[in-house]
């Protein structure tokens, strides 16, 4: 494939690409920039961030799990081109180095490509910008320390980068007609969203996948529209904007969107990807099944709805016909009373042992509707029938409470692994109903509050 | 001077622009070799067929390797030739290299690795602490046994007793740059290699036994690594070999560095260990006698193992005296990777230890878990000596019995530099403890879901390497005509800033500013016969080497220049920049071209070795630590009591570096120690399945703190005092002291669960959420 993207200033045209060759790779062993770290080669550690901008702005992408065509028609800086042409180094590298932000130095360059972005956009939760980047060393008070004395630094002339025309590549379509086309002549193909999952298969997995195609370019795919029906938004939405979307409409969710992964991870995935990869622990089914939402899948030219929960029919097996993809998904209009709890063994940047999603309806003291849905506990994310059965009509009282949360054990038989044990789960699981109830009446301390 | 100035890192600027070189950044020849290991799927058994056809086919494939085709010396074991670089037959741990790719690229050779057919017989493996026991699998004929006085007699006339068992988890190193080697052959045979390595003498040992040739044939360079932690004492030597070996049959350069899951996979981690105890005491809190054994999970192959275990012995009285000690030390063989060093060394472990002790005694007594170690500490011996600041506040409560102690450790060596009175004062007071523990009981009455916990931990860390021949150092140190310094040692540089420490040293002994000094890298053709930067000694040793070198030329310097201006030597002084003659002022770069013309060697050795050391390891007797480097922490945690899900809300240390030869760099340190030594007691969990496979080998599964795992609140002080015995400028040793200071989290997560009943938690370590969760229930359960 073909791509052309400008590299820390200056324009790069490249022919003939492997789909699947990752910036990181390329950069490293084409170019000979090696400042950009390989820590993980799967997004877990953040040594190898980049700054990617495009039209929607200045992002920090993980150029481990980046494939090549996802960088055409953008500025991709990397850790040589944060220093501007003379050598004075960025406010971020400078602040790095007066607080001993560095030991090793290995995560270093990653830290300052978050920390530049981060300064980029003016954000000051420092810790949130900064999860997905991993360092063994400082044990981070320096660095962020560094993150806060830069904050209200301006931003150097010489990070304005402005976006290069795109390449375009037939696999690469422009408008969801062309995707549902080309999908449906070429089943086999692997769809690339944010490549947060489908990068591991290459890095790890050590797969060669042919043929692929890109959606990234596919701007219609990123479309929200607010309507009657509800708020519908499209497959290629990635993460950081869903959680800026959700932030006003369900508090809870976006609580748990900020610990989903980290900022480069978010920036990258999307929430097509999220759900059509059927992972029974993925956070978003479990929020979206509990606020009855409608997935919208799509071949050639024909489209059909289904509720979300339908769609995942067992461990690794989806409601998805060869050809056919997620166009969007619709989260019906409703007052808000979601919540969301995810258990991780570390607060951020962690895969869930449990996702739990609750939106409990309450009318004169009595539950009148009531949907639950978990990730981590069975094959698929699951809405909990049985309890929330013995909710509806009952009053909303610890004793109900009690009631439904017995009934998750008939609702699911978690099992045990490296994240948690099925006692675990299934015990953690019950108190979240409990903790629903308790900051619904007024009891609402998380230990995330918790002052010194 | 610039010692005791708080310079950044040296290589601060290289790492914030990306321009500092770590292994597999060095620039390589296009047709250089990359390689991967093929490792076996199995934990214990016997290969009985190996098909390689696949592999060899693959694309890029240059050539596969089998033991059989090693030349000579089959063997990575720092220690006792029992680690074949590839398998000779025999699997012992899954993840065990057996064959070797050599290919054009890292990823056709990762890819072609795992195209191997391979068949074995497989055999039952032992994994755990029982199967090892059931089957006598261990190191050494039988446990290690040391004994201060008559424990069991002291535990059983002991007014009250506690006992228990407990099992504390290993620890993956995540260093950010993994594993990584590179060769480049030379005419005759010879080898340069490049190695992420804190032992680059190792690497040149190993590798010359590997191309049989002698260590002269084998040059290592290493100028950083991304991070070490111990995880790069022994376990670089399989790369690097691997690459020399290859480089030699192909004539091409060769680079290794494993995939992060590779590393994870094949590496050896920190030991994990079961602790049982029994400890006897009075009602007022005198800890009369404590019996410790302890079983460690070693792995496949001996590594380091011995003097980890040793190391776990010798921390098991932490800061305390206790007139009777027994500690029982089973070094068991497992199928599992090779356990190996870890910062700390196996102090850490048994330091969790005799915290434990501690922590349920003041549980069972009701009493102040502080007050109840302070009662315990060694006496504060050396006043008026240069041992201790002047601290307000160095006399123990009230209420504690005035007799001496012994203060002999359990081992026979007497502490005659302990800091924790005074330290352990002045942090309460600072971190305002009595009005937080009063909010902290005041916050759990009155807080059923959510549990605040406070924890205080000491340190007494011995600094030494106990096998004590490896307590020597050598440093090369040129001064050029033009006045510009180069510096040379045998330390490496992982980040903890031991470069910028020496040349701070360097720089001062010759009066000159930073910037005259160039730091080289680590060079075993410039300091032969190193040990590995290890047991935090890198800047003792090394600093003296330096000054030793320094001085060597800097008197050569004045006895010339005090001839040609006909002044006393002692009236030549090197001062910022300049020297004194006399009368006379030039600049260093004046002085040195002087001599230069003068015909003075410009050039020096320097070498030190450590005094004071004596040490019989199998009685376990004698003095093996120089000097004891000090700490204290007091850490506040909150926990869920409906998820296990906690947080550090604060955290206090005063942390003894002796006369700090950097204080930025050693706060550093300590920060850093500490968020690495919480990590390892709170989320940090490995997980082998009942195969034998590790099943938590990436970040993904494999939690380190992340950024908001830090304390909200982190405040780290130095204890600005002297070390009273001789060391460079009287600093303290700093890597690995400061990591045993996490250990205060672990309690204070104790003492939040402890919080919700009236049985003692009995917490294991890792602490995660769900073991807090499931200690919850215990206790309220109980």
């Amino acid at each position: 494939m073909d791509v052309r993207f400008l590299l820390n200033g200056e324009t790069v045209e490249l022919s003939d690409v492997s789909p699947t060759l990752t910036l990181l790779e390329w950069l490293r062993e084409a170019r000979h920039l090696t400042g950009t770290k390989e820590g993980c080669n799967e997004g877990d550690c953040g040594a190898c961030t980049v700054m990617v901008t495009d039209v929607e702005g200045v992002t920090a992408l993980n150029a481990c799990i980046l494939f090549m065509p996802q960088v055409d028609g953008k500025a991709v800086r990397t850790v040589e081109g944060l220093a501007g042409p003379d050598g004075t180094l960025h406010p971020v590298q400078q602040a790095v180095i007066d607080h001993h932000g560095s030991q090793c130095g290995f995560c270093t360059p990653g830290f300052v490509m978050s920390m530049a972005v981060g300064h980029m956009n003016g954000a000051r939760d420092h810790d949130d910008q900064l999860a997905g980047n991993l360092c063994r060393c400082t044990g981070y008070a320096p660095i962020v320390r560094a993150s806060e004395t830069v904050e209200d630094q301006p931003v150097p002339d010489w990070m304005q980068d402005t976006l290069p025309k795109a390449k375009g590549n037939l696999m690469q379509p422009e408008s969801v007609e062309d995707l549902a086309t080309l999908y449906a002549a070429q089943p086999e193909a692997v769809l690339v969203a944010g490549a947060t999952d489908v990068g591991l298969w290459v890095t790890k997995g050590l797969r060669d996948l042919d043929p692929v195609i890109f959606l990234n370019r596919c701007a219609e795919l990123r479309a929200v529209t607010d309507g009657q029906d509800g708020l519908r938004i499209g497959a290629m939405v990635d993460m950081n904007r869903l959680l800026e979307m959700m932030e006003e409409r369900y508090p809870s969710y976006a609580e748990m969107l900020r610990r989903y992964a980290s900022r480069q991870v978010r920036a990258a995935a999307t929430l097509g990807g999220n759900i059509a990869n059927g992972s029974p622990i993925g956070d978003n089914p479990p929020p979206l099944i509990a606020l009855g939402a409608v997935l919208h899948l799509r071949h050639g030219a024909t489209r059909r709805s289904l509720p979300l929960e339908d769609f995942f029919l067992d461990y690794g097996k989806q409601d998805r016909k060869p050809g056919e993809f997620v166009e969007a998904i619709t989260i019906p209009t409703q007052p808000d009373r979601l919540k969301v709890y995810k258990l991780s063994k570390r607060f951020d940047q962690d895969i869930s042992a449990v996702c739990g999603a609750f939106s409990i309806s309450v009318n004169e003291g009595r539950v009148s509707a009531a949907r639950i849905a978990f990730g981590g506990m069975a094959g698929i994310p699951k809405r909990a029938t049985a309890a929330e059965a013995v909710l509806i009509g009952q009053a909303w009282t610890p004793d109900t409470i009690a009631t439904a949360a017995a009934a998750l054990a008939d609702d699911f038989t978690p099992l045990s692994d490296m994240r948690a044990s099925a006692d675990y789960r299934l015990g953690t699981a019950q108190q979240m109903l409990e903790r629903y109830f308790a900051e619904d009446t007024g009891d609402a301390l998380s230990v995330l509050e918790v002052a010194p | 001077m610039s010692v005791a100035k708080s310079l950044p890192h040296d290589a601060a600027r290289l790492h914030v622009t990306g321009a500092a070189r770590y292994v597999d950044d060095i620039p390589t020849p296009a047709d250089t070799l990359h390689l991967a290991f093929g490792v076996s799927t199995i934990a214990r058994g016997q290969i009985t067929a190996m098909d390689l056809a696949a592999v060899r086919a693959a694309p890029g494939v240059v050539a596969v390797l089998t033991a059989e085709d090693l030349p000579f010396a089959n063997d990575v074991s720092p220690s006792v030739h029992d680690e074949p670089l590839l398998s000779d037959g025999a699997v012992h741990y899954m993840g065990q290299p057996l064959f070797l790719v050599v290919a054009s690229t890292h990823l056709a050779a990762r890819k072609a690795a795992h195209l191997a057919r391979i068949d074995y017989a497989e055999e039952t493996p032992i994994l755990t602490v029982e199967d090892a026991l059931a089957a006598n699998s261990r190191f050494e004929e039988g446990p290690r046994i040391w004994e201060k006085g008559s424990a069991t007699a002291a535990v059983a006339a002991a007014p009250r007793v506690v006992s228990g068992l407990f099992e504390i988890g290993g620890q993956e190193h995540f260093y950010l740059e993994g594993q990584a080697a590179l060769a480049e052959p030379q005419e005759g045979g010879d080898v340069i290699i490049r190695s992420s390595t804190q032992h680059p003498t190792e690497i040149q040992h190993k590798v010359g036994e590997a191309l049989g040739i002698p260590m002269h044939g084998v040059r290592v360079e290493t100028r950083r690594m991304g991070g070490g932690f111990g995880g790069k004492e022994s376990q670089g030597n399989a790369l690097a070999v691997a690459c020399a070996v290859a480089a030699r049959l192909t004539g091409r350069v060769c680079k290794m560095r494993y995939d992060r899951d590779d590393d994870m996979i094949i590496t050896g981690k920190r030991h994990d260990i079961r602790i049982r105890y029994r400890a006897g005491f009075t009602e007022d809190g005198d800890v009369l006698g404590v019996e410790f054994w302890h079983y460690l999970r070693c792995g496949w192959a001996q590594d380091l193992s011995l003097p980890v275990a040793d190391r776990a012995m010798l921390h098991s009285d932490n800061a305390y005296c206790i007139p009777a000690m027994r500690i029982e030390s089973h070094r068991l063989k497992t199928n599992t990777q090779s356990a190996t060093a870890f910062r700390g060394f196996g102090g850490p472990q048994g330091m969790v230890g005799i915290e434990r002790v501690m922590d349920h005694v003041a549980h069972d007594l009701g009493i102040d878990p502080v007050a109840l170690r302070q009662r315990n500490y060694y006496d504060a011996l050396g006043e008026g000596g240069l041992s201790a600041p002047r601290a307000s506040a160095t006399h123990p409560p009230e209420g504690i019995s005035q007799e001496k102690k012994d203060n002999l450790t359990p081992y026979g060596m007497a502490v005659e530099d302990f800091e924790l009175h005074g330290m352990t004062a002045r942090l309460l007071e600072s971190a305002a403890y009595d009005a937080r523990r009063a909010a902290v009981a005041d916050w759990n009455a009155s807080n059923d879901v959510i549990k605040k916990g406070l924890g205080f931990s000491p340190v007494k860390f011995g600094i030494s390497f106990t096998l004590s021949h490896l307590n020597q150092a050598g440093a090369l140190v040129h001064v050029y005509q033009d006045g510009s310094i180069h510096l040379n040692h045998g330390g490496t540089e992982m980040g903890q800033g031991l470069f910028q420490k020496v040349a701070q040293v360097a720089a001062s002994r010759f009066g000159v500013d930073l910037e005259a000094v160039k730091i080289t890298a680590t060079d075993t053709g410039k300091v032969p016969n190193t040990s590995a930067t290890a047991a935090s000694s890198g800047s003792d040793l090394n600093g003296m080497a330096v000054k030793a070198a320094c001085d060597t030329i800097r008197d050569r310097m004045a006895a010339h220049l005090a001839e040609l201006h006909q002044c006393a030597v002692a009236q030549v002084r090197f001062d910022r920049g300049a020297v004194h003659v006399g009368a006379e002022v030039m600049s260093f770069a004046e002085a040195a071209h002087a001599c230069y013309l003068g015909r003075v060697s410009l050039s020096a050795t320097g070498y030190y070795k450590t005094p004071k050391l004596s040490w019989d390891r199998l009685r376990g007797q004698g003095r093996p630590f120089f000097y004891f480097a000090y700490g204290a922490a007091l850490t506040e945690v909150a926990v869920d009591t409906r998820s296990g899900e906690n947080r550090i809300l604060r955290a206090d240390i005063l942390h003894d570096a002796g006369a700090s030869l950097n204080p930025a760099l050693d706060i550093g340190q300590v920060e850093g120690a500490y968020v690495q030594g919480a990590g390892w007691l709170t989320t940090e969990e490995l997980v082998w399945d009942e195969r034998g496979a590790l099943r938590t080998h990436a970040p993904s599964t494999y939690k380190i703190p992340a950024c908001s795992d830090r304390p909200d609140v982190f405040n780290v002080s130095l204890w600005d005092g002297q070390n009273r015995e001789e060391t460079i400028y009287r600093s303290k040793a700093v890597g690995e002291p400061p990591f045993m200071l996490g250990i205060s989290a672990w309690l204070a997560l104790s003492d939040a669960v402890a919080a919700c009943g009236e049985t003692y938690p009995a917490l294991d370590a890792p602490a995660t959420a769900e073991a807090l969760w499931h200690a919850v229930r215990r206790v309220r359960d109980a």
